[in-house]
């Protein structure tokens, strides 16, 4: 009781160290090349918060009105130019992709994370490689993925060379975020794991990685987001057919190479729109549902 | 006559009562010392002489500061005040720029621009501190590759090359050794001619070798402040019989 | 036991193994764009290849060409950073020193949803609403240097923004608190002592941008007029390296093909060189920091 006097007590004091606003005029006044830079830093940040609001209405305001049934119909003609195959096709694209990215960035981050030895020259040379590929530009990625998968291995535009040409592409993602979760694992579970008796594998098994599960997913779904709005890896590797791509070795588009194609085309900018609508919902929900992910595990940690 | 005075002082962070009505008056041209165990709110209260602790989240003070007669909290520019009010931390903070530079920073700040002026104002600010004869030919080398001592004083020329009228120090030798905490222990007492020092020290020997006045804290309050002389030789309060006799702390 | 060893062992192997998949992934990438790029070059000759001013690979006998490019994809990239990297460096001050903190957790997930959207809607956007704007009111076809410029400008933001603010909040605070004591205004505090602290970081945070202007495809295709041409004004229309790629590979055929694909290994070379300066950047801040 006395405690909530005396809290209370203290929110109704009226401090002398507030800095009012006839304070920091004052000391604008004297230097006013410091008012200059605060406003051109917060018309900086306005600036860049504008660009983002600006192109959002603007393609949900355009867009919306352009969400019709047609656009949704399950077979595309090219006087719907519906978009539905092409968002079945980015599912499954997705869904492939991850199965051949995944393992392979959880186990390369696991090494680099659990096994490797520090100063290790072969891990300087394995991050140094994984940081060359996340520098590439996606049209590299679609150039190589087109000489490789589609014609050295001849495998044609097809769901597999799209697949695994996006698998190299979000590698570095999914092996950079994994390493870092792992590392937050602290390292009393490992030794209590050892204390009790369990090898590496089991304590890694076990303890380390459902421990850095939700860091782990919050990359995941980051790829996602880096899988749903490519377009450049994809034209000369997925192709663009418009059906469903039913066989792994079938063209598809994906939605993103369907929204170039329609924009390309320049027959259909209404729809272009409401597929702008689309794919900007999709993406954005990804990198929330991320966010959200990430800060669970923020929290859990603080 | 005194060149700052504090009445009535509080100050909370957030729910807690860091200073409990501290009234403290303060001599021109003198060393006055804080002591106290740590946490005592003796570098709390340093830092609300040149307002610093604005920068802390939570933090509010009632009652009275004055510098020179005037309310430092009142429409005094707070630049104007921390140029009148120099500091020497804790730790030495040297920018990551040279010598020169670091010197020269807060003359510029305040408007010198004048190549003879500021080198001449380098060189006076360095010699002050006792540091001339070490650095005149390093002054254009980066200040982080000086020892420590070097460090703290170069902070302090850094701080007189403004022209303060005070220079607070907080525990400013804490992190040095002996020759160079011996150093700037002299450099105080010859300092103090221009300017009025106050400073805050863990080492009460630091206190009673330099010091003019000194001002005991303990959790919060202010428990006693005299002379140097009188506190360390017949304090009036038990509790910092007990503190300077090494009871607690 | 022993069969537990050899699990251990076994998966470590795998582990192992799985780690070398992006070296040979690199590997891989280089080998096939050099030995189909490389044999290009020499036929075309490389100088020619190179300094080449003319790109005509229908016409007979056909020239490729590709300076013009390379000077656009330059262009492009000098343009997008000139509007980029000052709003993004000051933006990530003021998201890093000013921000009030309830405007922060909206301003900073803003900042990275601008990360989020696809190239091929900024690419959409410029069309329909930059392009227009630049033909209506600077003349030209809209389609244009500055069109590309901007656009690529507003996508090189986040990039700048993010690497920058952690650069900036990675400089001690000591600094900070040192200029103030002297008398300096927050804002002199700010830009005398934390940004220039946080120079290699905030150079890393441009040279990645440059990398993503350089090697962006699908937004500068739509809007930068594709023609082959060294701009003279900005209003001029020109063709980056990807664009090229983009444009022609669907029907191109032989040596016109090879072409492209060695296009494609200039493009590579670029970005291996930005990949290696980078690093170059940052093995120096550590050792300083």
């Amino acid at each position: 009781m006395a405690d909530n006097n005396t809290s209370a007590v203290i929110d109704e004091i009226k401090p002398i160290n507030k800095v009012t606003f006839k304070q920091r005029m004052i000391s604008y006044k004297r230097k006013p090349l410091s008012l200059v830079m605060l406003l051109l830093v917060a018309l900086a940040a306005v600036l860049s918060a504008a660009a983002l609001v600006f192109i959002i209405v603007y393609v949900l305001v355009r867009g919306i009105p352009n969400l019709t049934p047609e656009l949704f119909a399950l077979t595309y003609d090219s006087d719907n130019v519906s978009c539905m195959p092409s968002i079945i096709n980015t599912i499954v694209l997705t869904l492939l992709t991850l199965l051949i990215a995944v393992p392979f960035g959880i186990g390369a981050a696991i090494y680099l994370a659990e096994y490797a030895k520090k100063g290790n020259k072969l891990v300087k040379v394995i991050r140094t490689m994984a940081e060359t590929l996340a520098g590439i530009p996606s049209i590299v990625y679609g150039l190589f993925g087109m000489l490789f998968f589609v014609y050295a291995l001849n495998w044609g535009y097809s769901l597999i060379a799209g697949a695994f040409t996006l698998a190299i592409m979000v590698l570095p993602t999914i092996m950079r975020t994994t390493e870092e979760a792992l590392l937050t694992v602290p390292d009393s579970y490992r030794e209590g794991s050892y204390g009790l008796g369990a090898g590496k594998l089991r304590t890694i098994v076990r303890i380390i990685l459902p421990s850095a599960m939700p860091g782990i997913l919050a990359g995941i779904i980051l790829a996602v987001g880096r899988i749903v709005g490519e377009t450049a890896a994809l034209i000369y590797t997925y192709g663009s057919a418009t059906g469903y791509a039913t066989g792994l070795f079938n063209s598809g588009r994906s939605l993103a190479v369907h929204m170039y194609v329609l924009t390309n085309e320049g027959l259909h900018t209404d729809q272009a729109w409401g597929t702008a609508v689309v794919l900007l919902v999709l993406v954005f929900g990804i990198n929330t549902l991320s966010a959200f992910i990430a800060k669970k595990l923020g929290n859990k940690k603080g | 006559m005194d060149k700052f005075t504090i009445d009535n002082m509080n100050l909370y962070y957030g729910k807690f009562h860091a200073l409990k009505d501290v009234t403290l008056h303060m001599p021109k041209n003198k060393i006055t010392a804080f002591i106290g165990p740590s946490g005592c709110g003796k570098s709390t209260l340093l830092k609300s002489l040149n307002r610093m602790n604005d920068l802390v989240e939570g933090c509010k003070i009632t009652g009275d500061i004055r510098l020179d007669g005037t309310d430092i909290y009142g429409d005094m520019d707070i630049n104007v005040l921390r140029k009148r009010v120099g500091m020497v931390f804790q730790k030495a903070n040297p920018f990551p720029m040279s010598v020169y530079d670091n010197i020269a920073f807060g003359p510029r700040t305040h408007g010198i621009k004048k190549k003879s002026e500021l080198d001449q104002i380098v060189e006076q600010s360095l010699r002050d501190a006792a540091i001339w004869d070490e650095l005149k030919d390093r002054l254009k080398k980066s200040a982080l590759g000086l020892s420590g001592g070097q460090q703290q004083r170069l902070c302090i020329a850094r701080a007189l090359a403004v022209k303060p009228e005070v220079l607070l120090m907080d525990e400013a030798t804490s992190a040095l050794d002996p020759i160079s905490t011996g150093k700037i222990e002299e450099l105080c007492l010859k300092l103090k001619e221009e300017y009025t020092i106050i400073m805050v020290t863990h080492n009460m020997q630091q206190a009673l070798r330099i010091s003019d006045n000194t001002a005991f804290f303990l959790l919060g309050e202010m428990v006693e402040y005299n002379s140097t002389d009188a506190v360390f030789s017949s304090p009036q309060d038990k509790r910092t019989e007990e503190y300077i006799t090494g009871r607690f702390g | 036991m022993r069969l537990k060893t050899f699990r251990e062992r076994a998966m470590q192997g795998v582990f192992f193994l799985t780690a070398l998949a992006s070296i040979a992934a690199v590997a891989v990438i280089c080998v096939f764009l050099f030995i189909n790029g490389v044999p290009a070059m020499a036929e075309i000759g490389f100088f020619d290849f190179i300094f080449g001013q003319k790109w005509a690979p229908t016409n007979v006998p056909a020239s490729y060409g590709i300076f013009d490019m390379i000077v656009a994809s330059v262009y492009v990239t000098a343009g997008a950073i000139v509007i980029g990297v000052p709003i993004g460096i000051l933006t990530a001050v003021f998201l890093a020193r000013f921000c009030p903190k309830p405007l922060y957790k909206i301003l900073k997930p803003a900042t990275e949803l601008l990360a989020g959207i696809p190239s091929i809607v900024y690419g959409f956007f410029g069309l329909m609403v930059v392009v227009p704007f630049i033909r209506d009111n600077f003349g030209g076809f809209g389609s244009s240097w500055l069109a590309a410029s901007i656009v690529l400008g507003i996508m090189i933001l986040p990039t700048i923004i993010g690497v920058s603010e952690s650069a900036i909040r990675a400089v001690p605070e000591s600094y900070f608190e040192g200029a103030l004591a002297l008398g300096a205004t927050k804002e002199r505090s700010v830009f005398k002592t934390i940004l220039p602290a946080s120079k290699s970081g905030v150079l890393a945070a441009v040279v990645l941008g440059i990398g993503r202007a350089l090697g962006e495809t699908m937004a500068v295709v739509l809007i930068a007029g594709n023609q082959v041409q060294i701009p003279t004004k900005l209003t001029d229309g020109l063709r980056t390296l990807t664009a090229n790629i983009v444009l022609e590979m669907g029907y191109s055929t032989g040596l016109h093909r090879q072409a492209l694909i060695a296009t494609g290994v200039v493009l590579f070379v670029f970005i291996l060189l930005i990949t290696l300066s980078m690093q170059a950047i940052k093995s120096r801040s550590e050792k300083h920091g």
